[in-house]
């Protein structure tokens, strides 16, 4: 069956559902994105879906400079899921703004650019050069990635300490200066969640994306040692998904209850099809984005489009709007 | 890469056991259609609500009436899942994927070198480069493996009229040793086999080593398929020859597509600069010239 077949099949049957989403000031036509390393920046997957048929491509985190990263293995299968280490390898912001970026707006697709830095001033450097080119140079927002586990220097994971958040945040929120949406992603590795999250939007995010992967390890019973060159790596796939609507949950109830200023929240873990994707929107999320399951099934993001589209639809919803947070009623 | 690799649903039409693998037939009319030599195809494999998230890849071995046909080793739970599937099981598959080897020049002499299951896309390419007109004696296959039941196409080469050397670790087949213990041989007959009027002419760039009464004569490209080890130990006896050496990789890969950066390779490129190169969509054919073995890890006993 080709993506083509796919798509006609979906839309067909269940046209009715308005599945118009916001993040912020960015109205996307439906909710659902690739996520950010699952995806490179688009092009490899265009033979088997339409990027411009989809909520918005995450590119894969760029940062400043052209990086290697890690040695190999980087890659473990895991039950339900894998763990990698890939070291953010990447071409650097330049090629990225060269290759990619014409690349996506040629295409029509919505970019939501992943920024990586080793430092606050980095992400900064790099937010600036982004919001320059604003929506009319083709980026539709800003992902600032500071919750991979896969940096030089573990014990840095920004999004593990609030005070380290909030400095990348407000570099990244002051030179963007409301040019792009803003959503900080969101490490599952810490004791209360909602406190990153407040720090974040305290300093001026326009929104969450959470979760990114958690921390995990295998070891090879053979050799005795670690499989992943890089030791640890992050877990990612449906294993997480639970994590990930807890996370979700926790959050969505915080802004519900008045603890939390009220932000979009772009849930990411673990979904594979459209009913996962309608769990972590009834847990509050506004957007759902599409990562591991990719590797899977490289048609995975309009898949899971058409199934959410579907179970909305047999639920007796008119609008996607209406099913985000519905599980806090 | 060469064409668009498409996504289809496909049925099993047969699986075969061949010594320690399994060939593996699918109806996969439009992977097919533009599949070369050297391309590999990337299963789901446990079925849609697997645990095993990752595809499996398998070199293509061959196109069969609009199908194509794999030869698997059951290696790990997800191989060993797709080698007790029956007939008529419906699978999903993306191909093709990768660069097909790159075409042997017309006149050279070509050794063929495939360790285990390795051999399986070589053979599809000895009958390729036979069926286009070459002469079947320049195409020299090394086959080895670690005991008899491990060879693959022992018997494919020999009716293709190819020259055959065998090796086995054990000695229950061929020669007792590695597959390097016959390259020098196959490489000699390949040399003796290929066209005489190919000769370079006066003045062209001798290859390295040229000279020898060893080397001297047409030249003879050397393609191997097969673990990390064994390639890098096939091109080292290649080059002590003057014979470059195209080496298949097999590194392990999450996606297959160019997506997730896990399959990488240093490769070094024309400028001099080191880069990790995708082995999906980069490869999974490179020049052993241009790999960096000192930085590959399994090779060096890991960088932990």
């Amino acid at each position: 069956m080709s993506a083509g077949e796919r798509a006609e099949g979906t839309a067909g049957e269940v046209s009715g559902v308005d599945m118009t989403t916001h993040l912020g000031t960015l109205e996307l036509p439906n909710p659902v994105l690739t996520a950010s390393g699952c995806s490179a920046a688009g092009r490899e997957l265009d033979p088997f879906l339409d990027v411009a048929g989809l909520g918005a491509v995450v590119t894969k985190s760029i940062a400043r400079a052209a990086r290697p990263g890690r040695a190999t293995p980087r890659m473990a299968e895991t039950p339900s899921g894998m763990l990698n280490s890939i070291g953010l390898q990447g071409p650097g912001i330049e090629a990225f703004l060269a290759k990619d970026v014409p690349w996506l707006r040629e295409r029509g697709a919505r970019a939501v650019v992943s920024i990586a830095g080793g430092d606050a001033a980095e992400f900064a450097e790099l937010a600036g050069r982004l919001a320059e080119l604003g929506p009319e140079g083709g980026i539709s927002a800003l992902e600032v990635n500071i919750s991979c586990p896969n940096v030089a220097n573990r014990g840095l994971v920004f999004a593990c300490d609030p005070a380290a958040s909030t400095q990348v945040i407000a570099g990244v929120v002051e030179v963007v200066a409301g040019r792009l949406p803003v959503l900080a992603k969101l490490s599952p590795d810490v004791t209360d969640i909602v406190e990153i999250a407040r720090a974040c939007l305290d300093a001026g995010a326009d929104g969450l994306a959470m979760i990114n992967t958690t921390l995990g390890m295998v070891i090879d019973t053979d050799t005795l040692r670690p499989v992943l060159a890089g030791i640890t790596g992050g877990l990612s796939g449906p294993a997480i998904r639970p994590i990930a609507v807890r996370c979700i949950y926790q959050v969505h109830a915080a802004m519900r209850a008045g603890a939390l200023r009220p932000a979009p929240i772009v849930g990411i873990g673990g979904v594979r099809t459209g009913l996962d994707a309608l769990q972590l929107v009834a847990a509050g999320a506004c957007a759902v984005q599409v990562g591991t399951a990719t590797f899977n099934d490289p048609s995975a993001p309009e898949r899971v489009l058409g199934e959410l589209r579907h179970a909305l639809a047999e639920r007796g919803f008119a609008r996607f709007v209406d099913a985000i947070g519905r599980a806090h009623d | 890469m060469s064409e668009r690799p498409v996504q289809q649903r496909v049925r099993l039409r047969s699986i075969t056991p061949e010594g320690a693998y399994h060939r593996l037939v699918l109806d996969a009319g439009q992977v097919a259609r533009t599949a070369q030599p050297g391309q590999f195809v990337a299963l789901s494999v446990g079925g849609a609500d697997s645990a095993m998230l990752l595809r499996r890849c398998f070199s293509i071995a061959g196109r069969r009436e609009g199908g194509i046909e794999l030869l698997i080793a059951a290696r790990g739970k997800g191989s060993t899942w797709l080698t007790q599937r029956r007939p008529g099981t419906s699978l999903d598959v993306i191909g093709p994927l990768g660069g097909p080897f790159p075409p042997a020049p017309r006149r050279a002499g070509v050794v063929l070198v495939g360790g285990g299951y390795g051999a399986a896309p070589l053979l599809w390419f000895a009958e390729e480069l036979i069926a286009r007109g070459r002469a079947a004696s320049t195409v020299q296959l090394v086959l080895g493996a670690a005991s008899q039941d491990r060879l693959a196409g022992v018997e494919q080469a020999r009716a293709l009229g190819a020259g055959v050397h065998v090796t086995t670790d054990d000695g229950s087949a061929g020669i007792a040793g590695r597959v390097t213990a016959a390259v020098p041989a196959a490489l000699a007959a390949a040399r003796r086999e290929a066209p005489r009027e190919s000769r370079p002419a006066p003045g062209s760039a001798p290859a390295a080593g040229s000279g020898s009464a060893e080397t001297a004569g047409p030249p003879v490209e050397v393609y191997a398929c097969g673990p990390m080890a064994m390639l890098r130990a096939v091109s080292e006896v290649a080059a002590e020859h003057g014979s470059p050496t195209w080496c298949a990789v097999e590194e392990s890969m999450a996606c297959g597509v160019g997506v997730c950066m896990t399959c990488v390779l240093p490769i070094r490129g024309a400028d001099g600069v080191v880069r990790n190169l995708r082995t999906c969509t980069d490869g999974p054919t490179f020049d052993a010239r241009a790999i960096v073995w000192d930085q590959i890890p399994s090779l060096t006993g890991g960088s932990r």
